[in-house]
Parts: C-alpha cells; structure tokens; sequence
C-alpha cells in the first residue's frame, strides 16, 4: 500500500498569540510550533498501523519553508519512509491543496491521508479540497479505519453520532480523534529519521484565491459574576432576565 | 446573480442549521443585489418553509440516492445548480456536511472559501468575512479575490427569524453520478439535539468522580432540556462517550448557554467552548481557570451545587 501523509505546523495552543502594531501580522517571534495534532497522533499513526500490517509504504508531505524541516523530520522518526516538502509558503487552504494535489497526482497513492482540521485556523478545507482536485472519493472525520482485501470501511464522526460506509478503490481521508493512539518517537526512530530522504520539490504557479488582511480581538468577557451558592434562584432569574438565554 | 444556500437536511426534515443559513444567506442577497436561493438535496418534506426565512427561491432535487451523503456525488449536484444558476456565493453550514463540501465546491468552481464564518459579508475593501482563529484567542479577516466564493457558516451566529413568506417548490435536470461510498450505517443518538447544534449545554469533568454520579448533570440537562457534554479526560476514560468530548480535540461548540461543572477550565478545553454566550461555572476551587473566562461563577461543591440549581430551574419552570 502507498500511503502519503500531509502534515502541517501550527502554534501550540498555549502559545501566546501577538499581532504586528497594524494587525496585519501574526508575530511568530517566540512561538512554539507544533506537528498539528490531528496529522501527527491519528493520520500518522493509522497510516505507520496499515503498513506494518500491510506492507507498503508512509510518505509525509508538507508545504513549507526550510524552518518546516523539524516537524517533517519527526514524521520520519515516528516511522514514516521517506518525506516530501513543497519549498514555499502556505498562503491559503486552496493554495496547499492545488500544490499536494499536483504532486500526488503523479504518484498513484492508495489513501491520502489529512488531520480533521489544522489547530490554529480549523478550515478543514485542504483535504477536500485535493479529494475534488483528484477526482477521489473523500471520507471525511474518520474515527475507525479498517481494510478489506478490497474495500475500506470507515466510521465518520457526524452530528451526534457516527456514519458507517465502505469505499471501494484510492480515496482521500481526514483523521479525527480515535482513529489511533497518539505515538512518541524512540532514540532508534530519531536517529534513523536523519538518514532517511526530506525531498524538496519547488511549488507549481498557482494563483492564492484568499488571504487574511487583518485580525482583531474578541470581546472580552465583562468579568465573572459570583453568586450565592446557597442561591440557585438568583441564578435562574439573572439566566433569564439578565443574560436571556432561557 | 445569486446566493446559492445549500440546505442540509436530516431524517426527512429541514435542520435548524438550514434555517440559519437561508436567513444568512438573505442578509448577503440583499447586499449583493441577488436572489437567495435554496437548495435541497434528497427527498425530505416541507422545504417550502426554507422562504419563510428568506429563500426567494427554492429547488429541490429530491432524487432518493442523494438522501445518502456522498461528497463528491454532492459536490458534483450543486456544481451543476450554481451554473444554471449564475450563483456567485454558496453558503453551507459549518457541519460535518458543509465542511465536507466546502473544500471540494471551492476546487470544483475554483471559488476561494473561508470556514466557519462568524459574521455578514463586507464589500468596503473586495469581499471580506471574518472567522474566530487561534483557539478563539483572536477572529481573522480573509478577503476572497475570485468572483466565486463558497462559505460555511458558523452555528448560532444567527438567529433565524421569518422574515419571508412560503414559496413553491421547483424541480431541476441535473445528471447524478454514480457514487463508490455506500453508506451501511447511520448510528445517531436519538431525542437529543447534537451538541453543535445545541443552543443550551450542561458539561461536567474529572469534578465529578465517577461515571455513576453522572445522574446529577443529565437531571439537569433534562429540566433545561440541554445536551450534555463533558472535558476530555473524561471521555478518554470512558465515563462519557466520546461524541460528548468538547474543546480543541473534541467538538467546538458555540451555545448560548454553556455549564461547566468540576471542569478546570485548561486553554485546550476552552478552545472548543469559549465562543459560547453565556458560561456557568460550578467549581469549588477558587483558582480554577475556567472562572476568568465566566459570566457567572458559583464556588461550592457541585455535588451540592447542582441539584439545587435542578431544582431552581424546576420552580422557574413552574412559574414560583
Ligand atoms: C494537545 C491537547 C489537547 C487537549 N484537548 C482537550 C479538549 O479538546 N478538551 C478538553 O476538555 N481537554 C483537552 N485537553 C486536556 C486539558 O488540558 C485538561 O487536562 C482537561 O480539560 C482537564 O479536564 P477537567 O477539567 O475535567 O479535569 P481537571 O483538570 O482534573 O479539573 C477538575 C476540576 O473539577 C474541580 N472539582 C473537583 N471536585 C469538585 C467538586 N466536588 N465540586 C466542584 N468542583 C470540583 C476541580 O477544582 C478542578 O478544577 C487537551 C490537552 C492537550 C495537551
Ligand atoms: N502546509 C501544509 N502542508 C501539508 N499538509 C497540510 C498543510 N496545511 C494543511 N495540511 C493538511 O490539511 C489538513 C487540514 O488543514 P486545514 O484545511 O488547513 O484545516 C491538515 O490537518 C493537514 O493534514
């Protein structure tokens, strides 16, 4: 089986966020930068589970700049084969995926496999995205991944419950939480991950559709307001008179 | 020119996300100059009601095999209605559907798009929306330069109100191709509203010992007539399911009335909550977290704590 695995980096989520003075920027100075979750603890563990029961191999791909090469490099100590990296910047859901999409293209992958959503900015878009670009199927929040000779069945996580469904042929697939169980990497998978091949490829011409132009803050909250715990009632009459949400 | 809502539905009706975004999607008609139209796939009854909330236009497409989802057999649907159409904007709902469609649609119609969209459209500097980003530690604007642009719309940002009249239900040629997913099975949790979709949501955590204490919070959820939902740590050892787990790995929720009993409060359990209205928090440790990012705060035991708020609800209820 050939699997490829898109891994992206984003900020821990403790991570301070900070904005240049005209707000336009996101100041990365100081950030901790992570493998996104979704893509290291499910899409890449499932995938390293098939091959060793399989055979075939785990290829992890990003799109990136150079500084990309720590996160990609703990792709490959964590047992994937072999790395890819697309040598320019993210600059948009459709803008990533035109880029895998074109390189996977050429390569006849069995699966395809994303994270649910990248933990900074949760599009959940470039995995459907390169499913559409491929004309594949795309199963979308998988929880459970399991492979017939011929099919693979997979549990989507939908609202309130899971759909069950079967795919025959290559297919595309974002992970959700379940679909494996998060794996640390050994001494031995870091020290072979220096030897094993990061290919950097250049990016394809592709034109950004959408860009961020500015952020702002939230509305904070006013401050908590303290109430009696012998007195439930003031709380129900502030919830309905007050805050009116019931 | 059109606005182009594609209407989710689930077990033969209308969702209340559906509604949500025909009365959005009415809001960007009208600053476009377009028509709001709505689209349903599948066979389910009473789409009629989608103009009552803003559609001037409704079509249905209610061939059977598209009551199955299949992304790309859908993706491939409305592509062919947004041509006979002239839509320049889709608006999908930001669920397990919309979020499935949303990538494909933009590749297909190679129209930018931006998820989870929070609030209307600005065309003052091109075409602007906004989106919560960072674990809602920030919101982000994103400018879309392609004349198409597909959108979903994030749950409870709008409240739907009637704001049009019934419309009559019209039918479109549209080819379906054949689909390789087959759907076996759809196991839902049935009686209760799924938790995006919630508007009042009652969460306990690790506070609460044990799964067998878990009596008091459905209590109370069932007075409120709330969906409950728990912190991570819980569903991992099982006391909850899994669908219940909210926050940064689990489902982000946006209620309008969201509490959290025995529940710190850690960055990663806010990530998925902290766009709720209204927050309750029952803790009995002062420096919990969770109360700097509050509306209401009670430090007590929850034990003791939320039986008596049951029973608050239950005489407010009754009208004492
Ligand atoms: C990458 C990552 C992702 C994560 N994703 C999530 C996520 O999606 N969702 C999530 O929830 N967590 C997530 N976590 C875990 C998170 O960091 C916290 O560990 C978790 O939220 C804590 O759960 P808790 O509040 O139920 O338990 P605890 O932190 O143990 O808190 C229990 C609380 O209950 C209070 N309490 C105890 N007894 C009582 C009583 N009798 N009455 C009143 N109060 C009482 C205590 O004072 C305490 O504040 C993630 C962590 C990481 C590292
Ligand atoms: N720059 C990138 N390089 C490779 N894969 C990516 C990149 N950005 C996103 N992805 C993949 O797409 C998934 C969904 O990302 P998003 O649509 O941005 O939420 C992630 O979980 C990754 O699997």
């Amino acid at each position: 089986m050939k699997l490829l695995v898109c891994i992206s980096k984003t900020p821990e989520t403790t991570a301070k966020i900070a904005f240049s003075d005209d707000k336009t920027a996101f100041i990365k100075d100081g950030v901790q930068f992570i493998m996104n979750p979704y893509d290291e603890w499910y899409a890449l563990v499932r995938a390293l589970e098939l091959k060793e029961a399989n055979g075939g191999t785990v290829t992890v791909l990003n799109v990136g700049p150079s500084s990309n090469d720590i996160i990609i490099r703990k792709g490959l100590a964590l047992g994937a084969d072999d790395a890819v990296r697309i040598d320019t910047d993210p600059q948009s859901a459709y803008y990533t995926a035109a880029q895998i999409a074109e390189y996977a293209k050429e390569n006849g992958y069995d699966i395809i496999l994303f994270g649910k959503e990248t933990i900074d900015y949760n599009g959940s878009e470039v995995g459907a995205m390169v499913a559409e670009m491929l004309n594949l199927p795309f199963a979308s929040y998988v929880s459970k991944l399991e492979m017939t000779d011929d099919k693979a069945i997979v549990s989507r996580d939908i609202e309130g419950g899971v759909e069950v469904s079967e795919i025959t042929g290559a297919f595309v697939l974002s992970a959700a939480k379940g679909l494996a169980e998060q794996r640390i990497a050994n001494m031995k998978g870091i020290m072979m991950s220096k030897r094993k091949p990061l290919k950097v490829v250049p990016p394809s011409d592709v034109e950004n559709p959408v860009s961020v132009t500015g952020y702002s803050l939230p509305q904070g909250k006013l401050g908590v307001k303290m109430l009696d715990p012998e007195n439930m009632d003031e709380l129900v009459r502030l919830l309905h008179e007050e805050a009116k949400v019931i | 020119m059109a606005v182009l809502v594609y209407a989710e539905t689930q077990g033969n009706k209308v969702k209340k996300a559906a509604l949500e975004c025909v009365f959005y999607g009415k809001k960007v008609a009208d600053a476009e100059g377009a028509e709001c139209i709505a689209l349903v796939l599948g066979s389910a009854n009473g789409v009629e009601e989608l103009g009552n909330y803003g559609a001037d236009r409704v079509i249905q497409i209610s061939d059977a095999s598209l009551d199955q989802f299949d992304s790309m057999v859908h993706t491939s649907v409305i592509g062919q209605v947004v041509d006979a159409t002239s839509a320049q904007t889709v608006i999908l709902a930001h669920s397990s559907t919309g979020k499935s469609l949303l990538g494909r649609l933009s590749a297909k119609l190679s129209a930018g798009s931006v998820s989870g969209v929070i609030d209307v459209p600005s065309y003052e500097n091109g075409f602007t929306v906004k989106k919560s980003v960072f674990s809602g530690k920030a919101i982000a604007e994103f400018k879309v330069k392609t004349d198409k642009r597909v959108l979903t719309l994030s749950g409870n940002s709008f409240k739907p109100e009637e704001i049009g009249t019934r419309v009559d239900v019209e039918h479109m040629d549209v080819t379906i191709p054949t689909s390789s997913v087959k759907v076996i099975e759809v196991k839902r949790e049935e009686g209760t509203v799924p938790l995006p979709e919630a508007e009042l949501v009652v969460s306990a955590g690790r506070g609460m010992k044990g799964p067998e204490n878990w009596g008091i919070i459905e209590e109370l959820a069932n007075e409120l007539g709330a969906t409950t939902a728990c912190s991570r740590p819980v569903a991992d050892i099982g006391w909850r399911p899994h669908h219940e787990h909210v926050g940064q790995t689990g489902v982000a929720i946006k209620p309008n009335l969201y509490i959290a009993a025995g529940i710190s409060g850690a960055i990663q359990h806010l990530a998925g909550v902290n766009n709720s209205k209204v927050i309750v928090v029952i803790n009995k440790d002062s420096e919990a977290p969770f109360f700097k990012a509050a509306d209401y705060g009670v430090l007590g035991d929850l034990f003791e704590v939320v039986p008596k708020l049951t029973e608050a609800v239950k005489k407010f209820k009754a009208g004492l």
